[in-house]
Order: C-alpha cells, then structure tokens, then sequence
C-alpha cells in the first residue's frame, strides 16, 4: 500500500511538504487531479499518480497546465473534489482558464496548487503568483509549515465549495521541500462519479452571460473577505507595541527570531494564512495597536501594499514598513538570520549576528554545475549539430528541460531562452529578423506542452530554420514523467494512447522531417547537415531513450568502453563531449567504468580509435 | 506553531554531490529523530541532484521553526565530499563541529580545465583553523570495505552519530536504517555504519 494512504488517524509519519499536501488532499477526499510536472511541485502529483494505481482517484499528466486546468474544471464542475497542480510559471499557461473559470466557479470543491520558486532553485523566474489570486479575485491559503500544509488542504476544498469557487493554494519550494513530521487525519470516502448540469446560461461565458458573472464572482470576493475576516489562518499571537505581519515560510523565522531576540513580551504577530482576500478589520485593529509594523513576507510587497492601503482608508498613521534599502529584498529567499537581523534593526533592540569565519584565505571549490548525465543522448545530438553547423554562424533557441544544459561550455548550443515552447516561436522571430542559420532544441514534453503552435506558425508564414526535437521518451528533468509520446507499455501501464511526433509534426506541413539516432554519429551529422540545407522549415527528431529513465526500467545499459595506450591526449573527447563518465588521472585521460553506459560517442569521436569496449565487465 | 518539548536547537548541515545518498542519509535522521520524539524539521535542495550537482539538506533538532539554517549558523557540518564540505564553510562559525570524508570526487569542470582542485591538506588546516573541531577520515576507503563505495554516507552517519554531536541515539539511527533502506542491503549499511562510528573513535 502507498505510504500516503496509511489508515490511523493520529499517527506520526515523517512527510516531505509535498508528501503531506497530497496526503491532504487524499484525506480530503479528492476524486480527480491532473497536473504538468513542474518543481517544486513534482512529488505531489507522483505521488498521487501512484495512489491512483490502487484507488478510486483519477490523476492525469495533462499536455500543459491550461489543458490541466480545463480538465480539472469539468471535473470540479461536474461536482468532483479536484486539484490541478502546477509549478508557479504553469500558471502564465494556465491563466487563460483561470481568468474566466474564475467566473464560471465551480460544483464540487477544486483546489489549485500554485507552487513558488523564491531564489529561482529550478525555475526561469520568481514571480509572486499572490497576484493572481488578486487579479482573478479567488481565494488563496498559504501554509508556513509542511504540518499546515496537510491540514488547510482539507480547509481548502471546503472553502471552495463554500464558495463554489477554484481555491488558489500557494507555497514556495521551501514548504514543497522541507520535512517534519505530520500528524495523520482520517481518510474522506472518495466520491469518484461526477454529474454535470446543464446550465448554459450561467456556464457558457458570451459576454451577456459573463457580464451578470462578474457581478457574482465580487459579491462572492465580499463573502470570501468575511470568511478571511474570521479565518483561524489569519490569527494573532503574542501582545505588545511591536508588530509583524508574515505569511508562508517567513513565519518560521519570525517565530524563530522573536523567540531568539526574546521579546516575546513586546512583539504582537499576525501571521496571515488566508492571504486573497486580505482582511481588513484584522489588520486595521492590528495596526491600532502597535507602534510600528514590519511586514515580513519573500518575493514581492503583495502584503504590505495591502496593509499600507488600508492603513491610509483608516486615518492610521502607524509606520509601516517591508521592502527597502535596509530592509527585506525583493529578490531571492529568506533565512532565520536575515529576519532575525532586520527585525532587530527595525524595532531597535540588540542582537548577535552569526560569526562566519573570515574565509578570504580560503581556496576556491571547483565549480560543480549540473551536468549532461554520462551518456545522455542530447550530449550526443548536440555535438552532431555542431558539427554539421561548423563554420556558419548560428544561433540556437533553446528550451526547458536537461537539455538547457548543453548551453554551458563546452558544448555551448543554447542562445536564447524565455519559456517552455520557446524555442520555436522565437526561432521564427530570428529566422526572420536575422541573415543567420537558426537551429532550434525542444524536447519531447516540451514539444507537446507548447511547441506545436510555434511549429504550425513556422509553416504558415513560411520561415527558415531547422528545430530539432529531443525525443528521450520522457520527462527527465522533473523525474521522469510520462507525456504523449511516451510507451506506456513499457511501464506496465494500459489504457494509453501515444502521440507519434514524427507524424504529427508531418500533418503540420512540414515537409523536411528526418529521425537521427544520435548514439550513430557520423550519420547524425550528414542527416543533420541535410535538413540545415533544406530552406524552409524542417524537423529533424533525435529518437534515444533518456539513459536515467532506461536504467529506471531496468533495461540493460551498454558495455562501459575504457581509453586504451595509443591514447595521444588530444582530449578532444573530453572537451567536445565534457561527459561526466571522464576523468584526468595523472595527466592521463580516463574513462570511469561505474559512469560509462556505453553509448560509444566518444569512440567515434576519437581521432586515434583509441576509445574501446571493455571485454568484460567486473 | 505546535508546542514541543523545550530543548535546544542543533543545527546539521549535509553536503554532497548529487549521487552519494545525501537524501536517505537525511531521511534516516529525521526518522531517528521521530523515533525518539526528538523535534525535527529538514529541508533540501534538490532540484538537479541526479545531474552530479550540490545537494545540500539542512536539519534542525530542537525547539525551532525553521527548516533551514543560515550562513555561520550550523552546529555540525557533514562532508560528503572534501570540496564541498570547504564550499559549505560559510555555514559554519568558530564552533561548528566538522566531519568530513577526504577521498576527493573533482567535478567534470576540473577535467575540462574550468577549475582547480584544492590541496586536500591545506584544506583540512583551513577547516581545522576556522571551526570548531575536524574530524577527516577517508569514508569512501571504508564504504568500499563495507562492501560498497555507496556505503559512504551511512559510514559518515556512522562516524557522525558515535562522535555523539547528534541528539538522536545511536539505537533509533539502526532502527530507522533498518526501515529505510531496502531490505538486502540492511547488513551492508550496519557494517558501514559500524565501521564510521570505529573511525570516529580514532579520530577522536
Ligand atoms: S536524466 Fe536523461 S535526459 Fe536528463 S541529463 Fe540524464 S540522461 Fe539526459
């Protein structure tokens, strides 16, 4: 049985935020989830595609976050408790849906987790995703510890359903990815069949019937305030004329630091939890108290403008204070001594910054980047585009996944880059705008997710570049989730369909479409070579199964090879490919047979053939 | 905020490349910690693990809300590897209690000529000068005696939980290998585990 399905209420079990926001959502009853894979986010929906496997739940990797959420509305609307999840920037694709779901609302309770990225661990940016709660004016909890994650899950399909509205449920990579230990609740009976009434004059959204809306969706923002109002989630703790107002995470170390700087007794808290919409009388009668107020919270003033707004319709003229010069950053992520230290400075009493050693003497650590694993195909396509590129001067849109990578020396093949599906709509921008040769890398997933329509533009308006598609079978880089390209057979899952890309992307038009296998080098670049001299747009499909996920199914990975004597150090296997399995030993290059999977790359590469299968393997 | 037990705080940092089990090492911890009802909150950074970068987990014991720990702040830094363990030397202070493994694992930017490696003896001097107290020992020699070089991280939990700087006991640490790590490998990962806490005997 999955973990998260335990049965004993009261018992500890030691969860991961993730972990216990989907146990949440299990205890909760949820009938229905589909998501895009996305960290932090990953391991809330791996978690319930397993639990799916053995209960009434249906969970689905959708196409991309907005198919994600349509998907989930029909079911919330068909009366199903749902949770769409998604990273932070899933829901710019989503937003679309969300705009006018946010009207529509929903039967059944749906829950849409937004998971934040402060500091950018694994994503392209760190906007504040509060604001959508704001701009599409639905309701939003944020949980500050992996333990309240669990218990306001359940909170949150109740006050959507109180609502009949989607519930905006935020956190931040340090909530998805902390531990502690969690105190189990009992398991909801799943109602797993939905039924959908027809109501098209409330349902379908012509501008007659969204105008009336409109009208709902503030009266419904009138009723969430009152329930913000008195929501335990937004609660006051201690008394005394100092005052903080936190949210997320930084309330562990506001708690942390009022404890430390031991003014307990001086500091009133209010933590808010029920974030959208914020609550007015709650923080106006906080702020008549205090003598002066730091509001403590990551990313950007969505709290503070809030409170100094309402500040000013009150007449309280309080000093009010959050982001600034010598205050909190909008940039990256806090920590305990960072708050600990500006809560001290702000309200003036002493306090011990941490004594960190003077390393100025110290060496330099090596840089130690992610990397290509050993034996990755994309590693493999990568240098065969070069070498088919050799010479012009090309500029190489690239996309999210592992592949983004290979944008680092030495393989250097990654120029621009600004969201999934990327690639190829600005790889019909350069074509144009610019006299160079264009190559473009997506992968599979990505392919899916938002590189069709680039694709299909591609050919309309007749533009000139070459997109490569990375088909590793998988999605790697969040941990191997299936897309629809993916052999579901393979992990022993029925009830699939599969999406062919090479045929799909002849449909579109385009009509220079060829398949490398990119572990046969020599003929991966002439092919390559081919499709950068067709003028027009072609596809070349670089067809080789993630090496990770091959090992994940237990395949039978190649015979590691080894550098033999006639070796002449030219290293141009290490400084073309820069394979992890590589190693300098003693000024010799050598190959780590516990790395190498043997896909034979570097001994094609090598000028001398000197790179050889082992004979037997120890 | 849950009431707990008053105690005080210990604060554990965990470095590693990608790979070497910084995670179930985490794991195992924090289960220990939940056996003995000792307060316990973690937090990791992960995001690239399987790509051969950092990964770092942070554990603190004790009355505290946070789940990670601040620069100069860490009571006890575990090395997996020689220059991440000096990487993390900013997370520690003149007290911090350092273990680290010495067998280097140079990242592939060294091969490609991107980066040096440091002299491992000038670097355990520097450690020894700016913290609190060193205990260096080759972790990867005795994983491998143990059976296998995967072995190294319950080697250094082995050496970390002997040298008694960690308030969870050493019977919880055995119970929780014994639930978390996969049934035929248990033995191996007790004779690891036993030979780091011998290494943290000599070392003393
Ligand atoms: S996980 Fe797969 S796709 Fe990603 S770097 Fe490794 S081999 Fe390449």
């Amino acid at each position: 049985m999955h973990k998260l399905l335990t049965d004993g209420p009261g018992k500890k079990l030691l969860l991961l935020g993730n972990e216990a926001i989907a146990r949440g959502a299990v205890e909760a009853g949820l009938a229905f989830a589909a998501t895009y894979p996305g960290t932090p986010s990953s391991e809330i929906s791996q978690n319930l595609f397993q639990i799916s496997m053995n209960s009434p739940l249906y969970f689905e990797y959708s196409t991309n976050e907005k198919v994600a959420l349509e998907v989930t509305a029909a079911a919330a609307n068909s009366g199903l408790r749902s949770l769409c999840i998604m990273k932070h920037v899933g829901l710019n694709v989503a937003a679309d849906a969300l705009m006018t779901l946010a009207y529509v609302g929903v039967k059944g309770g749906l829950v849409i987790i937004t998971a934040d990225d402060p500091f950018m661990f694994s994503s392209q940016n760190e906007q504040d995703n509060r604001y959508y709660a704001k701009l599409s004016g639905l309701p939003m909890l944020e949980p500050s510890t992996v333990e309240e994650a669990r218990e306001m899950m359940g909170q949150a399909f109740t006050l959507s359903e109180t609502l009949r509205e989607p519930v905006i449920f935020r956190t931040t990579t340090r909530i998805n990815h902390s531990t502690a230990p969690v105190v189990l609740g009992p398991i909801a009976q799943i109602q797993s069949e939905g039924d959908f009434q027809k109501d098209p004059m409330n349902l379908v959204t012509v501008p007659a019937v969204s105008r009336k809306l409109h009208v709902k969706l503030l009266e419904n923002q009138a009723r969430a305030a009152e329930l913000s109002e008195a929501s335990e989630y937004n609660r006051e703790e201690g008394r005394g004329e100092f005052g903080v107002i936190c949210n997320g995470v930084s309330y562990a170390y506001v708690h942390d630091a009022v404890k430390d700087l031991g003014i307990e007794d001086k500091t009133a808290v209010l933590r808010i939890g029920f974030s959208h919409p914020m609550p007015k009388n709650k923080i106006t009668a906080f702020l008549k108290e205090r003598s002066k107020v730091l509001v403590v919270e990551e990313g950007e003033p969505y709290m503070e403008e809030a409170v100094k707004a309402f500040a000013q319709e009150e007449g309280t003229d309080v000093l009010i204070s959050g982001k600034g010069d010598n205050l909190f950053s909008r940039l990256n992520e806090f920590d305990p001594a960072l708050v600990r230290k500006n809560i001290a400075e702000y309200f003036n009493v002493p306090y011990d910054a941490p004594k960190i050693p003077d390393l100025s003497d110290a060496p330099e650590s090596p840089a130690r980047p992610p990397n290509l694993c050993a034996g990755c195909s994309h590693r493999a396509t990568y240098y065969a585009v070069k070498k088919a590129a050799e010479g012009t001067d090309t500029i190489y849109p690239t996309d999210i996944g592992c592949y983004t990578l290979g944008f680092l020396p030495p393989l250097s093949m990654g120029d621009f880059l600004i969201c999934m599906g990327s690639s190829v709509g600005t790889a019909c921008g350069f074509s144009r705008a610019t006299n160079k040769k264009v190559v473009a890398f997506i992968g599979d997933s990505t392919f899916f997710h938002s590189g069709i329509p680039g694709l299909i533009n591609a050919v309309f308006n007749n533009h000139n570049f070459t997109l490569v598609i990375l088909d590793n079978g998988t999605t790697a880089m969040t941990g191997h989730q299936p897309n629809p390209g993916v052999d579901m057979a393979e992990l022993n899952l029925e009830g699939y369909g599969r999406v062919s890309i090479e045929n799909l992307v002849k449909a579109m038009g385009v009509s220079h479409v060829s398949v490398i296998r990119p572990f046969n080098v020599r003929k991966s670049i002439e092919t390559v070579r081919e499709a950068l001299d067709f003028k027009g747009v072609s596809v070349v499909i670089a067809r080789e199964q993630c090496v990770l996920y091959a090992k994940s199914l237990k395949k039978k990975s190649g015979r590691p090879f080894y550098v033999s004597d006639k070796c002449k150090n030219h290293r141009n296997c290490i400084l073309e490919l820069a394979c992890p399995a590589f190693y300098i030993d003693n000024g010799k290059t050598r190959i780590d047979p516990g790395l190498c999977v043997g896909c034979s790359v570097c001994a094609q590469v090598c000028p001398e053939k000197c790179i050889l299968p082992l004979k037997s393997v120890s | 905020m849950m009431k707990e037990k008053n105690m005080t705080t210990t604060r554990l940092i965990i470095v590693a490349v990608g790979g070497q089990g910084n995670l179930l090492t985490s794991r195992i911890i924090g289960e220990a910690a939940l056996l003995s009802d000792i307060p316990v909150r973690m937090s990791e950074i992960h995001g690239m693990a399987q790509r051969g970068g950092v990964v770092e987990s942070a554990i603190v014991f004790g009355d505290a809300s946070s789940t990670i720990i601040s620069d100069g702040e860490a009571d006890v830094l575990i090395g997996f590897e020689p220059s991440e363990t000096l990487r993390a030397l900013n997370k520690c202070n003149a007290g911090t209690f350092v273990i680290t493994n010495t067998a280097p694992s140079p990242p592939f930017t060294v091969a490609i000529g991107r980066g040096t490696y440091p002299d491992p003896e000038h670097v355990k001097r520097l450690i020894q000068n700016k913290t609190g107290r060193l205990m260096a020992f080759d972790a990867a020699k005795l994983a491998r005696e143990a059976g296998t070089a995967m072995a190294l991280n319950i080697v250094l939990l082995g050496a970390a939980v002997e040298s008694g700087t960690l308030p969870v006991s050493r019977e919880s640490v055995i119970e929780a290998i014994e639930t978390r790590v996969k049934k035929d490998f248990v033995e191996l990962n007790l004779k690891a585990f036993e030979l780091g806490a011998g290494a943290a005997n000599e070392n003393r």
